[in-house]
């Protein structure tokens, strides 16, 4: 039989079927009357797809169905492409379950639940040294995406309303935001979405990847709204130099008189380097940081679903931007990009304060980071791969000679370089030169079959050419989960290097073939249909 | 006064010494939890914390102070999923459903319930229907308006014209997404009052006196939230199909279906509002409201890939595969997806359809019974179809909601100007009683009514509303029919010593106290200069 390239597998199901006959009717054993112990009827007739059943299914066959089918998702412990959190403890989940069904914005209804949200807030404003934490405003969004477009917005609508003040045109020329190359898809999306020229300044091996404060100056001019700075970039976790960038900000506005304010890129930093780095200078005692966001999902600890977007005072958010909601004899207030949102994952980042402190946050971090090094550092030492990511290496290698110090597994608090518990690894120069026709992708698919989710992609733009590995250490990711990652990547690389293996002559196959699946196609983009790929690397985060 | 030094000035110093000493703490719960509370600040994080137990304890107890989700009334967002959802709901809570490739199944429950609600809309066959999920219909709305900003955008700049004064154009009982569509994209609002002769809901002929050329689009409410009555989105179209043959202006249409996208396909399967009306481009709705989801789960689906301009969709490389987004948000959690799905094969179109007629069952019961005492209803779902005929004729089934006038199971009613109270002694009318007093009194037995102003228009007239979802049983709405009788009877006796209520009352409201717990991190009437800041926002802003 010929291997035909364009299987349609629905079709072919649908095949495949017993010939319908009409025994059923004479029988009266209809299988839509037999209770199944599994499944009911849906073990064996097609479930429907494109249109909504005429008759329900009971719930506990409805549950079983879609719990069988989402076995097939990988495993949310091992998705280590992700920085959003995947554990709490049981009573989190408890908490969780109890306020399934309230709902955030009715704040009249649920004053207790928006007390938690302003304890929140508050909170936060605090960590970050807000000056008076009292005078910081800000919302819980549904992850980082709204918090920086909302964070964005706001610095906007200032330089609109400076442009109109001034009486020049807000449309000739229009705004524009600079931004590393190493942006996440989000800061983009706000270009794009509101209207503003993205400037996006290079990366390079010499920045370490990301922004490169200098050469941002070149494309700061006075219609630029702000700067986008990101504490911990998605590529290998480097931390932008958010105190370079305002001092270089703060020496153009004295020669030019023009104020470009910066919004700080939170999403994962935020809530590692005050524990991780107290002393690093990044947050609102830098007063050119008008605003910071954050994921309460990422390193906040809580399951997806929440975000932060602080600013450091009320004069940064233009009143423009905030409605005011009628109710029940009170007026509230709102701007967010989301109304109706679920209630749950504000408390459980609330409880995770309680629970945690600074401290469990503190132990948290660090606890990322050493496991961090130990990966990169064994990473390291096969020979077969160089490490991107810095936080293993140790801050002025000057003064020790850098191999003593790791030789002898240097732990001293501070020591590394500071950034997120993040290893990005690519084939070491010798390794690509001996083995020139292996392709890294196939430790990512390879890995895969193990249960590992490792995401093999190209860095920004300007370095497209280089692939990365990328590990998020995570809290749930132990040390014993560690050493069985190592051994894996250990194993798998070994074998493809070996010529006999099989998985040698998976490799010579060539790149791996996507499947031609209908499965999901309806409702769904197809190839093309998005805008020309701007350059940036857009990744999940 | 300030309530946070009062408590402090009121502690119990010397015990500070016993909380700290750590050998000393009891191991009964609720003694160790005080303990622990104790070294818990509210605004800062807490240097060192405390077992989890005590912080579930301690979060738990605190949100017995919240309103009862199944006793408010005020929401059209649903309270209530079977075990099996919920259990569901746990074993992917971790799930992020942005995480394509990672999580394959649950893009294709996904794509799945895309389809399903493409086929409920009557999306044409030969089209290429694509949507997403969102958190919410907020979310979605500000999506299908982006589309149409660009998509008029485009059009302009290839006709070389301005294209920098875009508006858009929707009634004034319209929700505060849209108003906060146009106002964080630029784009100019122009609300059509309403009148009370309109059921306070858009009127289309009015509305197409505000369409210029630079109209992005018009959008059309399925529900209004105020009354529940459905927008005519027929008539919309058949308006703008003259305007485009008198001047060849194309201005789309976008239904905001937030409540109506689920509901109206079931109660109402013959009425003409979705994709079978060629110049409806996109469609939202919450599935969080008649979807029958819990909070956090919206949809939006365009008729065409063609309505959905290129620029706003990124592509993402990842793993090997090529995604595309085009949504708002990011990261957002994937089981109320999953949840839509179980309730789509859980309920089907039959389920869905019986809970449907039965909201509007127990809304009419309520209406009738309001509507016979000291309250006119506004909303219409309980007077039959046909005006003219006050009795249901022989042979139709008195249930059926095509035999009533149609719109979502939503009751607004208001007290009637004077309110009359007959007793076996006297027969008086209370014209001071004050209609808000009646949802704070309501709000002491536990229901959550709201009192509002009527849009724009007509914005003297106070409102009350309650959303008649699937939770409000019939033996919940009797009980609530002899709450509010019994709450307005008190308040009529009970003002004829005029002094005491509405001092009462008014000391209840927020305003009224100082209170510093609510007053912090969050933007409040000093900082923005409160409603008299000509803004200019003229939309009613309300839950829904």
């Amino acid at each position: 039989m010929a291997l035909s390239k364009h299987v349609n597998p629905d079709r072919l199901i649908q095949e495949s079927r017993d010939k319908k006959n009409h025994h059923h009717s004479l029988t009266k054993s209809d299988p839509n009357k037999v209770t199944h112990p599994y499944g009911a009827r849906y073990g064996t007739a097609s479930i429907p797809k494109f249109h909504i059943p005429s008759k329900g299914t009971d719930a506990q066959s409805a549950y079983q169905l879609i719990h069988d089918e989402l076995s097939l998702d990988g495993s949310p412990s091992l998705n280590l492409a992700s920085f959003v959190h995947t554990w709490m403890p049981d009573p989190a989940n408890k908490l969780m379950m109890e306020n399934m069904s309230k709902n955030l914005i009715d704040q009249d209804e649920y004053p207790m639940t928006q007390l938690i949200h302003t304890r929140c807030i508050n909170i936060l404003a605090d960590l970050w040294h807000a000056p008076h934490s009292h005078e910081a405003v800000g919302t819980a969004t549904t992850g980082s995406s709204e918090a920086i477009q909302l964070g964005g917005l706001a610095m906007k609508r200032i330089w609109q309303e400076k442009r109109k003040a001034a009486g020049k045109s807000i449309h000739e020329p229009g705004p524009n935001i600079v931004m590393g190359a190493n942006a996440q898809v989000a800061l983009e999306k706000f270009a794009r979405y509101f209207e503003v020229e993205c400037r996006l300044v290079p990366v390079s091996v010499e920045s370490k990847y990301r922004l490169d404060p200098k050469k941002a100056m070149e494309y700061v001019d006075e219609n630029t709204i702000g700067v986008y700075v990101i504490l911990g970039s998605t590529y290998t976790g480097h931390y932008e130099p958010v105190k370079e960038m305002s001092d270089l900000l703060d020496e153009y506005e004295k020669q030019s008189g023009i104020n470009v304010p910066i919004h700080v890129d939170g999403a994962s930093g935020a809530f590692v380097a005050p524990f991780a780095s107290p002393k690093l200078l990044w947050d609102f005692k830098l007063p050119r940081v008008i605003s910071i966001n954050t994921s309460g999902h990422k390193f906040g600890l809580a399951y997806v679903g929440v975000g932060f977007v602080i600013w450091r005072s009320k004069q940064y958010l233009p009143k423009d931007l905030i409605f005011e909601l009628h109710y029940l004899g009170s007026v509230e207030y709102s701007f967010s990009l989301n109304f109706s949102r679920p209630a749950a994952p504000i408390i459980a980042q609330y409880f995770n304060f309680l629970h945690l402190g600074f401290e469990g946050y503190r132990a948290v971090a660090l606890d990322d980071l050493k496991n961090a090094r130990v990966l990169s550092r064994a990473l390291e030492r096969t020979g077969w791969y160089t490490v991107l990511s810095d936080i293993h290496r140790v801050k002025d290698a000057g003064l020790l000679a850098k191999g003593a110090k790791q030789a002898i597994g240097f732990d001293e608090e501070n020591a590394e370089e500071d950034g997120l518990p993040v290893v990005s690894f690519r084939f070491s120069d010798d390794f690509q030169a001996k083995y020139a026709d292996i392709q890294q992708k196939w430790i990512q698919t390879l890995l895969r079959s193990k249960g590992w989710i490792v995401p093999n992609y190209e860095l920004a733009p300007d370095l497209e050419h280089v692939q990365i590995l990328r590990v998020v250490v995570r809290e749930n990711m132990s040390e014993a989960l560690v050493d069985r990652l190592v051994a894996d990547i250990v194993e798998i690389t070994e074998d493809l290097t070996k010529r006999a293996s099989s998985t040698h002559a998976l490799d010579l196959l060539g790149s791996h073939s996507q499947s031609t699946s209908a499965k999901s196609h309806e409702g769904k983009m197809e190839e093309g249909s998005a805008s020309e790929y701007s350059g940036t690397y857009a990744k999940t985060c | 006064v300030n309530a946070d030094d009062v408590i402090e000035q009121s502690k119990d110093h010397p015990h500070r010494k016993h909380y700290t000493d750590s050998s000393r703490k009891t191991y009964h719960q609720s003694w160790s939890r005080d303990e622990d509370a104790a070294e818990v600040p509210k605004y800062t994080l807490p240097t060192n914390g405390i077992p989890s137990r005590s912080a579930y304890q301690l979060i738990h107890d605190e949100m017995t102070l919240d309103g009862n989700p199944t006793l408010n009334l005020a929401s059209f967002v649903h309270t209530w999923m079977p075990p099996e959802a919920e259990k569901l709901i746990m074993e992917n809570i971790n799930k992020n459903a942005v995480d394509l490739d990672e999580y394959p199944a649950t893009q294709v429950i996904h794509s799945r319930c895309i389809s399903m609600i493409a086929d409920l809309w009557k999306a044409p066959k030969d089209s290429k229907v694509i949507g997403t999920a969102t958190a919410g219909s907020s979310e979605a709305i500000m999506l299908g308006g982006l589309a149409m900003k660009k998509r008029w955008q485009e059009l302009r700049k290839d006709a070389g014209k301005d294209c920098s004064h875009p508006n858009i154009v929707f009634g004034a009982n319209a929700q505060v997404a849209l108003e906060k569509f146009a106002r964080y994209w630029d784009v100019e609002t122009r609300l059509v009052p309403v009148k009370a002769e309109s059921d306070f809901i858009m009127d289309p002929k009015e509305a197409i006196k505000y369409v210029d050329e630079n109209t992005i689009g018009v959008m059309i409410i399925l529900g209004s939230t105020y009354t529940g009555h459905f927008e005519n989105v027929q008539e919309m179209s058949d308006l703008l199909d003259n305007l485009q043959a008198k001047t060849g202006l194309d201005v789309p249409i976008h239904v905001d279906g937030a409540s109506g996208g689920f509901f109206a396909p079931f109660a109402y399967p013959d009425y003409k509002w979705s994709f079978d009306i060629p110049r409806v481009h996109s469609i939202n709705t919450s599935g969080h409201k008649f979807g029958l989801v819990y909070a956090g789960l919206g949809w939006i689906l365009w008729r065409d890939e063609s309505f959905l301009h290129k620029d706003l969709i990124f592509e993402l490389h990842y793993l090997g595969s090529t995604e595309y987004s085009f949504t708002l948000n990011f990261s957002k959690p994937a089981a109320p997806i999953l949840c839509q799905m179980f309730n789509f094969l859980n309920l089907g179109f039959e389920g869905y359809k019986r809970i449907a007629i039965k909201d509007l069952r127990n809304a009419r019961l309520l209406s009738r019974a309001l509507d016979s005492t000291y309250f006119t209803v506004l909303s219409n779902i309980h007077k039959p179809a046909n005006r003219s005929a006050s009795k249901p004729t022989k042979g139709i089934d008195e249930d059926d909601p095509n035999f009533y006038q149609i719109g979502l199971p939503v009751v607004t009613f208001r007290q009637v100007f004077t309110l009359i109270l007959l007793s076996d002694e006297f027969k008086a009318t209370y014209p001071h009683v004050k209609q808000e007093w009646i949802p704070m009194m309501l709000k002491a037995k536990g229901w959550i009514i709201p009192n509002y102003n009527a849009p724009l228009g007509e914005e003297n007239v106070e409102l009350l509303r309650v959303v008649v979802r699937e939770t409000l049983s019939e033996d919940l709405v009797e009980r609530l029919i002899v709450d509010i009788l019994e709450t307005t009877e008190s308040l009529a006796g009970r003002s004829s010593k005029p002094a005491e209520i509405p001092l009462g009352v008014v000391s209840a409201t927020p305003k009224g106290l100082h209170q510093p717990d609510k007053e912090h991190g969050r933007p409040n009437a000093e900082n923005f200069n409160s409603s008299q800041d000509g803004i200019g926002q003229v939309a009613f802003s309300r839950q829904c």
